[in-house]
């Protein structure tokens, strides 16, 4: 606990004693208004306009919002379904962590999807237009729309409540729709889709052009040959075997670019040819969070034009948890079909997929003692637990990022069940809610994690948590001193790989054998 | 609708019991409940087929799974069956509602293997052998709707998502639940003229209905319930099968899935490289 406590200027959250016992534990009462005032900042005229959408508010906007509702009934069946069958059980009522964090009930994931059930139904359906009190439906009005705009960006879209949900109503699915629909009549989110506009222009959320990347790039290539005697590329836009595409975090934050260390000297030690793109310098698709296919797409062509024009064989993503699940379920589908890559492997594959393959090929060579300082444990992704795999059987998405930890570290530790795995708890801050004017909310929402976290820290003095997600990585080191952690106790798992890894012909390598030759020295003398 | 029915308390002999008798039948009645039949079973069966053909129709633009899913149909299909019959993402997420949620299908599929015997002439040997499970699988029945209700009533989280339509949902199943077991527990019913009503409806060859006030309030609901069906959230039964987080094999790498309305790959422009 006192390595927990080493951030004692900022006051650590009090927890009811229950919350000890039960790492889930929150007061369930729900009170009605409680994150209202909790609203993001609107995009301007200019960032909806270079999407495709108005960029103010039409005359005719209830016809605008109306006739979408219509067309996205005809082109999503995950919308029209989910919104006729859910029966109101009250399963999902309890998981999401913003509700967990508020105890706002438009916050529980049915109560988020019928702020537009109710519109739906008096619109769309005969109960509704005939007895509209009697079924929950209700006129669209001006406050309809703002608390549309309120609570659908408290939503992560990290789907724990469709593992809930006898039917697999996937709350993210309505929240992606009333994103749409809201965009379709000019309001959007001012993070979301300024980023989005980034990326169309220069190619990465972070707007970095080319000779940004390359001089960090340089940078790093110094900083790894510093430490470890190597000269380990990191290659931008040369023709290649493997293009990288990773969140562009990576290049710039920290731990994230500990991450982008570690892939390279994977990739060096394996002996890939591999490259990264200026042009498709994004992994992360931002798209996906407003539900739009027609920018999501767009965002994705750019990883399919990079592909064709490096001429690689193969594509791998970095960490980032949405990232993969915007190539994972949706590269193929928006970009595809990829038949101009080598067959032999998946399009696309996870960076953790790669690595795994390599340790169990035996081509990587680590001394885990670098990594003897920390007690980890991992914390998995929303949309890397729920959206998508890695490796060939269901759950291989849980296991190889584990894998890799621990076969670079001695000491993991798990948190609870009902936390990890495809029960786990979004960091708070997925879904195109990374924003400080949601900060309140962020700490909210990440208090369940913490909450677990806090769990293992007591029972096995876990003082790390690594992540293999660019969003988390930022969401955490921004709350975790709320909660008692410091900024740097989360970290990237390929950081751990790097700080682990022995390269051939490194100063690391040299060390070890010095210390071998001085373990055997002692021997030779008896 | 009172025509030839008539309600007596049952018994003089002390006992608190009130029951219900048949005193004969009315042409009226008969005439009024074959045609809400009629009516009611084309609403039900076309309105859930139309529904079926809705779903089925409106595209899966995307592969997306709530992982992990298997990757193979055959794996799917276990999946299903395992939701559908053990609910099993129910029992993950509230052990009080699965309770009270299987009482309560449970005992309705019981209860409707049992009903089959009122349109099935010969009666067939698994109907037959189902016959004392269904009879007390009303009273389960019951049971669990008063569970889900209580559920409704007094936890606050469900009672701030529940509409009048989900109070009266529940209620309008107690009604069916428990005016049936009245007229097996209670006061029967003739259900030789009522499986005589039962068939004659189906061949067009009406038999006159027993003018008994619990039947009719049994086949009210239940007519009322295969009414509303196709236009509530009982779209849940047929609707979990199309459900896109369930029913699709976890395959996005391995299938290329296009999305129905966006051009193909090679008609599309790429936006310019930054600085061009």
């Amino acid at each position: 606990m006192s390595e927990l406590e080493k951030n004692p200027d900022t006051a650590a959250e009090e927890l009811p004693p229950e919350a000890l016992e039960d790492p889930l534990y929150f007061d369930p009462e729900p009170k009605e208004g409680a994150a209202a005032h909790i609203r993001s900042f609107p995009a301007a005229p200019e960032f909806q306009e270079a999407l495709g959408y108005p960029g103010e508010r039409p005359e005719n906007w209830k016809e605008v919002v109306l006739d979408k509702m219509q067309d996205l009934r005809g082109k999503f069946r995950s919308f029209r379904l989910f919104l006729d069958i859910c029966v109101k059980c009250g399963s999902c009522t309890d998981k999401c962590h913003y509700y967990m964090g508020t105890a706002d009930p438009k916050n529980m994931p049915v109560g988020r999807q019928d702020l537009l059930r109710s519109v739906y139904r008096r619109y769309f359906t005969l109960p509704g237009k005939w007895f509209p009190s009697l079924v929950g439906a209700r006129e669209l009005t001006e406050e309809v729309l703002d608390e549309w705009y309120t609570y659908y960006f408290q939503c992560s879209e990290c789907r724990r409540c469709s593992v809930y949900c006898p039917y697999g109503i996937d709350t993210a699915e309505i929240t992606m729709a009333a994103r749409e629909i809201l965009d379709s009549v000019g309001v959007g989110m001012k993070y979301t889709n300024e980023i989005i506009g980034k990326v169309f222009k220069v190619g990465n959320n972070l707007g970095l052009p080319k000779p940004a990347l390359e001089s960090t790039l340089e940078d790093l290539e110094e900083e790894i040959e510093e430490d470890t005697g190597v000269k380990v590329r990191l290659p931008l836009d040369e023709p290649a075997d493997i293009l990288l595409v990773t969140p562009s975090a990576d290049f710039f934050a920290e731990p994230h670019i500990d991450g982008l260390i570690g892939y390279a000297k994977v990739f060096h030690a394996t002996g890939a040819k591999w490259t990264l793109s200026s042009y498709a310098s994004e992994a992360a698709n931002f798209a996906m969070f407003i539900g739009s296919y027609e920018n999501m797409r767009r965002v994705a062509l750019r990883i399919r034009k990079a592909a064709i024009d490096l001429g690689v064989k193969r594509i791998i993503i970095g960490e980032c948890g949405h990232a993969w699940r915007a190539a994972y379920q949706f590269l193929n589908t928006l970009a595809g079909p990829f038949d101009f890559l080598d067959p032999n492997y998946p399009v696309p594959q996870h960076i953790c997929e790669y690595t795994w393959d390599a340790i169990q090929q035996g081509k990587l060579r680590f001394n885990k003692e670098e990594n003897d300082f920390y007690k980890m444990t991992f914390h998995d992704s929303c949309n890397v637990a729920r959206a998508s795999r890695m490796g060939d059987y269901p759950g291989g998405q849980f296991d190889i990022p584990r894998n890799i930890i621990k076969a670079v570290c001695n000491y993991y530790y798990d948190m609870p069940e009902g936390t990890i795995k495809e029960e786990t708890l979004c960091c708070g801050g997925g879904g195109g809610l990374l924003t400080d004017d949601l900060m309140e909310l962020r700490k909210k929402g990440g208090s369940p994690r913490m909450k677990a976290l806090k769990h293992v820290a007591e029972e096995h003095g876990v003082n790390k948590m690594a992540a293999i997600c660019a969003i988390c990585k930022t969401q955490f080191s921004k709350i975790m001193p709320y909660f008692g952690f410091a900024m740097d106790d989360i970290m990237s798992v390929h950081q751990l790989v790097s700080n682990a890894i022995v390269l051939p012909g490194s100063i690391q390598e040299k060390e070890l054998m010095e210390e071998e030759q001085e373990e055997k020295t002692p021997d030779a003398a008896e | 609708m009172s025509h030839g029915l008539q309600w007596q308390a049952g018994g003089n002999d002390g006992r608190m019991s009130i029951g219900f008798e048949r005193v004969g039948e009315s042409p009226v009645l008969t005439t009024l409940f074959a045609l809400l039949y009629y009516v009611a079973f084309a609403i039900f069966a076309g309105g859930v087929a139309y529904r079926i053909w809705e779903y089925w129709n409106t595209p899966k633009p995307a592969n997306i799974p709530t992982t992990p899913q298997p990757i193979t149909r055959l794996g799917v299909a276990w999946r299903m069956f395992k939701e559908v019959v053990f609910f099993e993402s129910l029992w993950k997420g509230n052990k009080w509602i699965w309770i009270f949620a299987q009482l309560f299908h449970a005992s309705l599929w019981l209860i409707l293997i049992r009903h089959a015997r009122y349109f099935l002439d010969p009666v067939p040997t698994l109907v037959a052998l189902a016959q004392p499970f269904g009879k007390y699988a009303g009273l389960t029945f019951v049971l669990g709707a008063l569970g889900l209700l209580a559920r409704r009533m007094f936890v606050p989280r469900v009672r701030y998502i529940s509409s009048p339509s989900d109070y009266l949902m529940l209620l309008l199943f107690l009604g069916i639940g428990i005016s049936g077991l009245s007229m097996t527990f209670v006061n029967h019913t003739d259900i030789v003229a009522v499986k005589a009503f039962m068939l004659g409806l189906m061949t067009f060859n009406w038999q006159p209905l027993p003018a008994s006030l619990p039947l009719v309030v049994h086949l009210g609901l239940v007519a009322l319930w295969m009414i509303i069906f196709p236009f509530s959230k009982l779209l849940h039964a047929p609707g979990i099968f199309f459900s896109p987080t369930r029913n699709m094999p976890d395959n996005p790498r391995e299938k290329f899935h296009p999305v129905p309305w966006l051009p193909p790959v090679d008609q599309v422009e790429y936006d310019p490289p930054h600085g061009s």
